[in-house]
């Protein structure tokens, strides 16, 4: 219990002070790797809570792909970060108000929140026993909310053809294959036949 | 020591302010303010994986599952436009883009 609670402590400690790091840093490559280590830690909290399979996939689709997107276009795009961070301490009174009115409205909430018997009952897929969480999340998956997942690959596709579409740029002046132009030449436009005397050439 | 509910609630509601926090602070920067809006996906998911845990009830680790998918959505298709305007305007900065007039 007492290593669980350290765990714990470690984790979210990290995570929070990582977190505030991502919006305070100057240099937005930091701000990613902070980012990436606050991802990491969450992952950790995942696990102590018994969701190995999200903790997994939090490392994998959050680490693996989108912090690296960041990554990508962070490195890609030639911005003055120095330039952008102007009016940074204009907007501190502003920006710590509205964070501790909205703190203090989710603790209110979180304090508020009782566990009752009609919730109890009220819930929908009870975790089964003796069963891992990747075995029992895929049972659940797989069966009850299979459309709902297909409807997630529908937004995963859309999302891809439209960063594709958006990002695509055909630039002039670049030989390109034309398959199409390939496949349909005749011998009659490209190939012709002399007869070559000998002894005399062309 | 006993870590509870109310444990992982306090580190996701720190993290959603901090989130709000960096969306304030960094006004003329796109790319912190959608790290920043990563940020509020993760404390969300960890309040539906805190209370999916606490509560035992396995739907709160399915939606967020679908969290996860809608983040990657956003991100792919937000960094694509930062892409595009970038190529066209040569900036990204937030006070820039007005030339929808809206």
């Amino acid at each position: 219990m007492v290593v669980q609670a350290l765990a714990f402590y470690l984790f979210a400690i990290i995570a929070v002070i990582s977190a505030a790091m991502v919006v305070t840093v100057r240099n937005p490559v930091h701000s990613v790797l902070f980012l990436i280590l606050t991802f990491f830690n969450a992952a950790g909290l995942f696990v102590l809570l018994g969701a190995e399979f999200l903790a997994m996939l939090l490392v994998v689709v959050y680490v693996g792909a989108i912090a690296v997107l960041f990554m990508f276009v962070v490195m890609m795009l030639d911005i003055n970060f120095v330039e952008m961070r102007e009016g940074f301490l204009n907007y501190l009174p502003i920006g710590v108000l509205v964070a501790a009115v909205l703190f203090v409205e989710l603790a209110f909430v979180g304090g508020g929140w009782v566990m009752t018997d009609a919730k109890m009952a009220a819930i929908a897929q009870p975790v089964p026993a003796g069963v891992g969480n990747v075995n029992a999340l895929g049972m659940l998956l797989y069966t009850d909310y299979a459309y709902i997942f297909q409807a997630a690959g529908l937004v995963l596709l859309t999302a891809m053809i439209g960063a594709i579409v958006l990002t695509l740029r055909h630039r002039e002046g670049v030989r390109r294959q034309n398959i199409s132009q390939q496949v349909q030449r005749q011998r009659a436009e490209t190939l012709e036949i002399k007869k070559v005397p000998v002894g005399r050439g062309i | 020591m006993e870590i509870g509910l109310a444990h992982y609630l306090t580190v996701a509601a720190i993290l959603f302010t901090l989130g709000i926090f960096g969306i304030f602070m960094n006004r003329k920067n796109v790319i912190i303010i959608m790290m920043s809006i990563e940020l509020m996906l993760l404390a969300v998911n960890i309040n539906f994986v805190a209370f999916s845990s606490f509560l035992g009830d396995l739907v709160g680790q399915v939606f967020t599952i679908f969290v996860l998918t809608v983040a990657a959505a956003e991100a792919a298709i937000g960094l694509a436009i930062l892409v595009v305007y970038f190529r066209n305007r040569g900036t990204i900065a937030v006070e820039d883009i007005n030339m929808m007039k809206g």
